[in-house]
């Protein structure tokens, strides 16, 4: 990083100390406000304020993450149990939808096909302030806000899903498969489910993380949308800071606390979602 | 739905015994009707969702831009334009589009920079490749609320953790929380922390995906690294990073999450440093509930949105062709494997 011309790949040479040396730097860029929120969360009020603090964790961790979870106010539990049911519903609806949806694209010939596959990229672009007002009074007419269905049915289905299923569904399916299936006798759900569903495995495996994390991490339509006694994590977390704004190892060991199921879920399958950005990446 | 479809496919796949011949037709009357139906019946939950949670609420949202909405009533007065006059006329909301831009600014440069060198690095033949890559992915499953809560502590004014370290450089500390432009430098410094691995990541597939030749072309012709870097490297990386851009540009203009946990009002500051367009709107809507400036307020978001869009659909057209292309290629060869198929059907 610091030197130019060594970073600068002749493909195939055995990289210098430098690249190393950026790479480390990138890696304590990405740990460091993490231990840092570990740091303070595990501190008390005066922790983030005193200049001449420790860089080694101190011992109030589990007694701030005990606040943060007995508070009333917060719902912590909650919060936890919604994002986690919440996000799996999200995840598995956009991965059967969007595996239905890209395989009629991809592989199926229809009437007025190409076009709404184009209208559903082009919904792509549609942000979502456009439509929380709206939404917001349907809700609040059918008596939902509050709710967490009202941030459940948004989501149910994925623009991007389905372009990421087409795209993957249309190169990694020989039509002679498909055609054979058919010559069998088998129905096109049939088809769908034996040839399909098989086939779209791995991208959906990689839709469903990208999914469970965005919902995990959506914080605007919930912050409208939900009660503050019925939260989902961000929101709890949101409210964290407006409860103890002036101790702050509480507001960071919520922090910690929310961010330690996706830590779990990165160190699980942290691989396949790099993996993921980058082949979708080479399509778009 | 799918229970529908199933219990046709069951029908179709199992005459009953009894009368062979009329179920036979029947059977190939109702797969003509699978065949016709199926692709509708599978990209109708898209379209259904998509008819209450996208197209009601864009259109509705028109309609009421055009209103004063009574939120408790549900209704609301014609009022024509004045809503979008109004909004047009605070200060606050050229602040707030300026902010967004700024931050907007702050962010996708430094941040495209960035993402450009890591990738590059990440290109080389490292050892533990993975370990790297997800390294550098880390922040992205960090939720933005939680990363707003962690920078704000170490942008905190008075002895914060970056305060302090520019002291050691001397630099006395900054205000972040006071002046416009280092509010904007440190909401941008929450969006890069995110956002810079995962772009690394997508330009390093685009990378890979340059053909060894060339730099070996090059290397024949005498360029030297960084030559080939800005002559090689950048030029095919083109198209990737325009994708990079529109994206991070309708993301960046939507920026919420960031400013409003920046403090514990989130309001966008006192003297509105850091109000962004979307926090704003959720001002107007959820603060005052004036649902009718804000929808004239999205309304507007997605103008501004819209006009960039096209600019880059402008620059990326070349791109779209492409994608275009391989549509008809592959339905020919469909109808070429469909019609072999039928001839083997009629020879068996």
């Amino acid at each position: 990083m610091a030197k130019r011309g060594k970073t600068v790949r002749i493909r195939g040479s055995r990289p210098g100390f430098w690249v190393y040396a950026g790479l480390a730097v990138v890696l304590v860029a990405s740990v460091f406000p993490l231990y840092f929120s570990f740091l303070i969360g595990s501190g008390d009020a005066s922790t983030l304020r005193d200049p001449n603090r420790s860089w080694i964790p101190g011992g109030n961790f589990f007694a701030n993450a005990a606040a943060v979870m007995n508070d009333g106010a917060v719902n912590f539990w909650l919060a936890l149990w919604n994002s986690i049911w919440s996000s799996t519903i999200i995840a598995v609806s956009v991965v059967v939808f969007s595996t239905l949806a890209g395989w009629a694209f991809a592989k199926l010939r229809f009437p007025g096909g190409p076009a709404l596959l184009a209208f559903v990229v082009a919904t792509m672009a549609v942000p979502q302030q456009l439509g929380v007002v709206p939404l917001y009074v349907l809700f609040s007419e059918i008596g939902w806000t509050g709710q967490i269905g009202a941030i459940i049915v948004p989501a149910l289905t994925s623009a991007f899903g389905v372009f990421w299923m087409t795209q993957y569904l249309r190169q990694s399916v020989p039509d002679e498969l498909i055609e054979a299936a058919r010559v069998d006798g088998a129905s096109m759900i049939r088809v769908f489910w034996t040839v399909g569903v098989t086939a779209a495995r791995p991208a959906a495996a990689m839709l469903f993380l990208f999914t469970f994390v965005t919902a995990w991490n959506n914080f605007f339509w919930p912050f409208i949308v939900l009660d503050r006694q019925n939260p989902t994590l961000p929101v709890a977390l949101s409210l964290l800071q407006s409860n103890y704004f002036v101790d702050y190892s509480i507001v960071l060991a919520g922090v910690v606390l929310a961010t330690l199921p996706l830590l779990l879920l990165f160190v699980v399958a942290g691989k396949q979602l790099v993996s993921g950005i980058m082949a979708g990446a080479v399509k778009g | 739905m799918t229970a529908t479809i199933t219990d046709r496919g069951t029908a179709s796949g199992a005459p009953s015994p009894g009368r062979p011949v009329r179920v036979l037709s029947f059977s190939q009357r109702l797969s003509r009707w699978d065949v016709k139906l199926s692709p509708y019946l599978y990209i109708s939950p898209f379209f259904i969702v998509f008819a209450v949670a996208g197209l009601f609420p864009i259109v509705y949202t028109a309609v009421i831009s055009f209103m004063d909405w009574d939120q408790i009533r549900r209704s609301g007065e014609w009022v024509g334009f004045d809503q979008y006059a109004w909004i047009l006329q605070q200060p606050k909301f050229w602040v707030a589009l300026g902010n967004t831009f700024s931050i907007f600014l702050l962010s996708s440069v430094p941040q495209l920079i960035l993402a450009t060198f890591i990738a590059a690095m990440l290109d080389r033949h490292i050892r533990a490749r993975t370990f790297w890559r997800m390294s550098a992915l880390l922040p992205y499953v960090v939720a933005p609320v939680a990363v707003g809560l962690i920078f704000n502590a170490l942008f905190a004014d008075n002895s914060g953790q970056v305060n302090e370290w520019l002291g050691f450089f001397g630099i006395g500390p900054i205000p972040w929380h006071v002046e416009p432009f280092w509010s904007h430098v440190a909401i941008a410094t929450m969006v890069n922390y995110r956002w810079t691995g995962y772009n690394a990541l997508i330009l390093l597939a685009a990378m890979q995906a340059i053909p060894r030749d060339y730099y070996e072309a090059a290397t024949v012709d005498g360029a030297g690294p960084f030559r080939q870097f800005w002559s090689v490297t950048l030029p095919s990386l083109r198209p990737t990073l325009i994708f990079v851009i529109i994206t991070s540009t309708i993301g960046g203009l939507q920026i919420f999450d960031e400013p409003r946990m920046f403090d514990q009002f989130g309001r966008g500051g006192a003297g509105s440093q850091w109000l962004t367009i979307t926090l704003y709107l959720y001002d107007i809507g959820w603060g005052e509930w004036n649902f009718g400036r804000a929808s004239a307020m999205a309304w507007i978001l997605f103008i501004i949105i819209l006009a960039i869009g096209l600019i880059n659909l402008l620059v990326t057209r070349s791109l779209v062709r492409d994608e275009g292309g391989r549509g008809p290629v592959l339905t020919r060869a469909e109808r070429r494997a469909a019609a072999r198929a039928r001839r083997r059907e009629a020879r068996a």
